[in-house]
């Protein structure tokens, strides 16, 4: 799979769990190795980067986690914790505490919470403390794994809303993974759907909402309640999504597909664009257009 | 494959641990509770007395514990009862078994707590090692620490001393090396499931070094194992220690222990039960307080023992 | 399966290896001169030379190795050195009959008070029984064994004269009752403990509660679900402890005469008998690992949730 993070640009990756969003985000920021493919930042790639060179990409793209309640140590002071990120930027020791309280200006918390222990905060200011762990490193790209999935929506709000006016502030990229498609929509400039490890439509977030080729997409979006579109026919997801190591043939949403024919069973449909910038993995979409030139789409 | 020791222990100590020892309520928590568990509050107070005797054992005892006494045999040259002059009576060479006693509560604490902390140490760096690196690594580690495991402790200890000759370094090293496997299969277990968790990830994705990452995020929530585990083993070293000396070849004589003075006493134990008793209980004691100081800190330290064991 | 019970069994013999080799450094590498050792502190020198001889010491590290090894390989543990032109293994094979009996009594007795104990512990928390039970389990467990074996000789044989004082004769079982219940005594505290945990745990879990919602009598839930999911875990342990003591009981055969293989160890380590010392140090070690593999391989039967993990 391979897609496009322009800086300062928000990219949403949506799918059901076990899609392999989370996987994803960590191929790309290492903590696993990919099975294939290729990273790139900044033009120069980044896969199987090893001891210093590792050292000095991670700084550049950093993640804020899904869990509030284990990305950030028990043990460990919110000042520790952003301090630890600060040592690896290599600031010393001195310069610590105002950068401490800078940092946490910077996500909207009071200065006061730097002696805290993660158990003394709410799951808020938790995930405002990783915002700022990871913004501690100036990254270029942040990764947002389910990163306000765990939290009331009204705090949700105030979360992506913080996360807005940084990436507005700081010009940097956000790879934001959600299974809820109204936060995608809300955040994300671009949008790739994935279903089991593959993109299977891609498009400005405009595209993908308003106008949802893929069948998945469809059934994703009409799942999404909603007091608008009520009473028009709804497409139903019916099944699991399979093992993502051992994917069925052909198109492996074909046997969860409403509209699937025989072809679909056997031919890996590609992602193909049909629209300005959308692009569509299906071949009954294809068809019902004529098949236009394959574009890959480039990382 | 399954080992099921592992899996008891691994589930006993689940990484799903709340507790923060720096968390400013932990000590008043723990103060609480030790004030409404009598039980726990003895046993303290019982090793805080152990401590502060053997410490000050040549200041506390009441004669020196070597010194053949003319009157500490009867006419006839048995062991004298406890009376007003030797309050625990006398042993068969005529030395005051009080004084016995005092002393050998040094030998016992120190052999206990000194191949604890060895092996606690060798049982942390191993098993870090192993949860942590994984891999090959890990595979030898854990299969030599099985080998080890394999040999029944006590038979262990005692071919050791066998063949390194028995003195008190000797047998602490000897406790130390067969002791430090069982901490090294707990504490790579929780590492394990430590290593699996986000603020892990975090770190790593922040670019914080390998060794830091062990030293900062991974050691500091093996502390309460380590704790759990040293108390208890403090208790085990204790009753090896004693095996071995009343097997005579744990401390050297004429030094006393406890062991060594049971197993003397057994002679005599007909005609001189105090022989017996007084050692016997000594050691029961201070094992058991260990062992109950153990269970308190267990609860204490974590919840999840402390759910199924209410 | 079969795949699982064969690479199961290499391991083990893997680890049987292992412990030989490790047997061979304590006994020859660790100790700074063995031969000395064998032969005394006022040996001379020739007689050192000549035990060293005797022992292969003057040849190379690994060719001694390779020669322990295809030793062993042949059941030949060695002569002894204490008891002249006996053999170790013979030595072994006749202590083995006391030490199995002594074994066996010794989970008999763990059986009989420490599952009991358990169960009645937990469906009574709180009560006197569960304090008494819990207090006595702590109490089991911090006494020394020969300790306890020498306060139930002096009252139980020497006061009142119930049973022998020690050795053996006949019936055998007559003379095993002390030593085996001192031996079971502390894994009769622990399993009473392990009992008390898991049970109560089960009778918390909603399948009981869905049971006596039934109207499934008290007994018939023991005995079908209680029992069968708290006594798992405490046979496969039970297997291990067999293993153990099989390896001789070094103390309790000590104190109780019994000559068993752990009277023979000791005995050995006062003559500083190396053959004897190494070879039963490995006896034990093979029971142990030989039980682990046999309650490794019984628990995949017992429980079929191994089996499937297995399997992955």
């Amino acid at each position: 799979m391979s897609f496009t993070l322009q800086p300062g640009e928000t990219l949403g990756i949506a799918g059901e769990s076990g899609s392999g969003k989370s996987s994803v985000a960590r191929a790309l920021v290492q903590l696993t190795r990919p099975t294939g493919g290729t990273v790139s930042l900044g033009g120069a790639p980044v896969t199987n980067l090893k001891g210093q060179r590792l050292k000095r990409f991670r700084r550049r793209m950093q993640m804020v986690y899904q869990d509030p309640y284990d990305s950030l140590d028990p043990r460990m002071s919110v000042s520790d914790a952003i301090g630890e990120a600060l040592s690896v930027r290599g600031l010393p020791k001195t310069e610590h505490a105002a950068q401490v309280a800078q940092l946490l200006e910077r996500v909207k918390l009071p200065a006061t919470i730097a002696q805290r222990h993660p158990n003394q905060l709410s799951g808020g200011q938790r995930q405002r403390v990783s915002i700022a762990r990871a913004l501690a490193v100036n990254p270029e790209i942040i990764i947002c794994d389910e990163a306000v999935a765990a939290l009331d929506v009204s705090i949700r709000a105030q979360v992506l809303n913080l996360l807005k006016d940084i990436q507005h502030d700081t010009g940097v990229g956000y790879l934001f993974i959600s299974h809820d498609l109204s936060t995608l929509r809300f955040m994300a400039d671009h949008v790739a759907i994935m279903y089991v490890g593959r993109i299977v439509e891609y498009g400005t977030s405009e595209e993908v909402f308003s106008n949802p080729q893929h069948p998945y997409t469809r059934a994703l979006i009409a799942a999404v309640p909603s007091v608008t579109r009520r009473g028009e026919r709804r497409l139903k997801l019916s099944g699991e999504p399979p093992d993502p190591g051992n994917p069925p043939s052909g198109c492996p949403f074909h046997p969860r597909c409403p509209e699937a024919v025989e072809t679909c069973r056997t031919e890996r449909p590609e992602l193909l664009t049909i629209g300005d910038a959308q692009k569509v993995a299906c071949h009954v979409v294809q068809w019902g257009r004529e098949k236009t030139p394959k574009t890959e789409v480039t990382a | 494959m399954i080992n099921l020791p592992e899996n008891e222990l691994t589930v006993a100590f689940s990484a799903s641990e709340t507790t923060v020892l720096s968390q400013p309520n932990f000590w008043r928590r723990a103060g609480r509770s030790l004030l409404h568990d009598p039980v726990a509050l003895c046993s303290f107070a019982f090793i805080l007395l152990l401590t502060v005797v053997a410490v000050f054992a040549p200041l506390i005892a009441p004669y020196d514990p070597l010194r053949q006494f003319s009157n500490g045999l009867s006419f006839v040259g048995a062991p004298v009862a406890p009376n007003g002059h030797f309050l625990l009576g006398t042993d068969a060479s005529g030395r005051d078994v009080l004084s016995r006693l005092i002393f050998g509560a040094r030998v016992s604490l120190l052999v206990g707590v000194v191949a604890t902390g060895l092996a606690s140490l060798i049982g942390v760096v191993i098993g870090t090692v192993a949860g942590y690196v994984g891999g090959v690594t890990e595979s030898i580690l854990m299969r030599f620490t099985d080998m080890v495991l394999s040999f029944p402790i006590l038979l262990f200890c005692v071919a050791l001393i066998a063949v390194t000759g028995p003195s008190t370094r000797n047998v602490v090293l000897v406790i130390a090396f067969a002791y430090w496997t069982y901490l090294a299969r707990v504490v790579r277990g929780q590492v394990l499931s430590i290593k699996e968790r986000e603020f892990v990830n975090a770190a790593r994705t922040l670019g914080v070094g390998h060794i830091k990452i062990i030293r900062k995020h991974i050691i500091p929530h093996l502390i309460p194992t380590i704790i759990v585990y040293g108390t208890l083993g403090v208790a085990t070293s204790i009753l090896i220690e004693a095996s071995l000396s009343f097997l005579g070849i744990g401390v050297p004589l004429p030094q006393a222990s406890w062991g060594e003075m049971i197993s003397e006493g057994q002679q005599y134990f007909q005609s001189a039960p105090w022989l017996l008793v007084a050692p016997g209980v000594a050691l029961i004691l201070t094992v058991l307080a260990f062992n109950l100081a153990g269970d308190w800190l267990t609860d204490l330290l974590d919840p999840a023992v402390q759910e199924m064991g209410s | 399966m079969t795949a699982w019970l064969l690479r199961r069994f290499l391991q083990m013999l893997l680890v049987i290896f292992g412990v030989v080799t490790l047997a061979f450094v304590f006994a020859y590498i660790v100790p700074a001169n063995p031969a000395r050792m064998v032969a005394g502190p006022q040996a001379s020198p020739a007689a050192v030379a000549s035990i060293a001889h005797q022992l292969g010491l003057d040849r190379s590290v690994w060719s001694q190795y390779v020669s322990f090894l295809g030793r062993i390989l042949h059941g030949n543990l060695g002569v002894s050195f204490a008891l002249q032109g006996r053999t170790v293994a013979g030595e072994i094979w006749l202590a083995l009959p006391y030490t199995a009996v002594l074994a066996f009594g010794g989970i008999l007795w763990e059986i009989v008070i420490g599952i009991p104990a358990g169960i009645i512990a937990a469906y009574r928390p709180r009560s006197v029984v569960d304090r008494f039970a819990t207090f006595g389990a702590l109490l089991g467990l911090s006494a020394p064994p020969f300790w306890l074996g020498l306060m139930l000789i002096y009252f139980l044989a020497y006061k009142v004269s119930w049973f022998p004082l020690n050795g053996v004769g006949h019936p055998l079982i007559w003379y095993m009752i002390l030593p085996s219940f001192t031996l079971g005594v502390g894994g009769a505290a622990f399993y009473s403990r392990m009992v008390r945990t898991t049970v109560r745990q089960v009778l918390r879990s909603p399948f009981i509660e869905f049971a006596r919602l039934k109207g499934m009598p008290e007994r018939t839930i023991l005995f079908r679900h209680v029992l069968r999911h708290a006594l798992t875990p405490v046979v496969t342990m039970l297997g291990m402890d067999l293993g153990y003591f099989l390896g001789g009981v070094l103390i309790i055969e000590s104190i109780f005469g019994i000559p068993g293989v752990g009277q023979l160890a000791y005995s050995s380590i006062s003559t500083l008998d190396v053959p004897m010392i190494t070879g039963t140090v490995l006896v034990a070690a093979v029971f142990m690992v030989f039980m682990s593999f046999v309650v490794d391989v019984a628990y995949t039967f017992i429980d079929p949730r191994v089996r499937l993990n297995v399997g992955k």
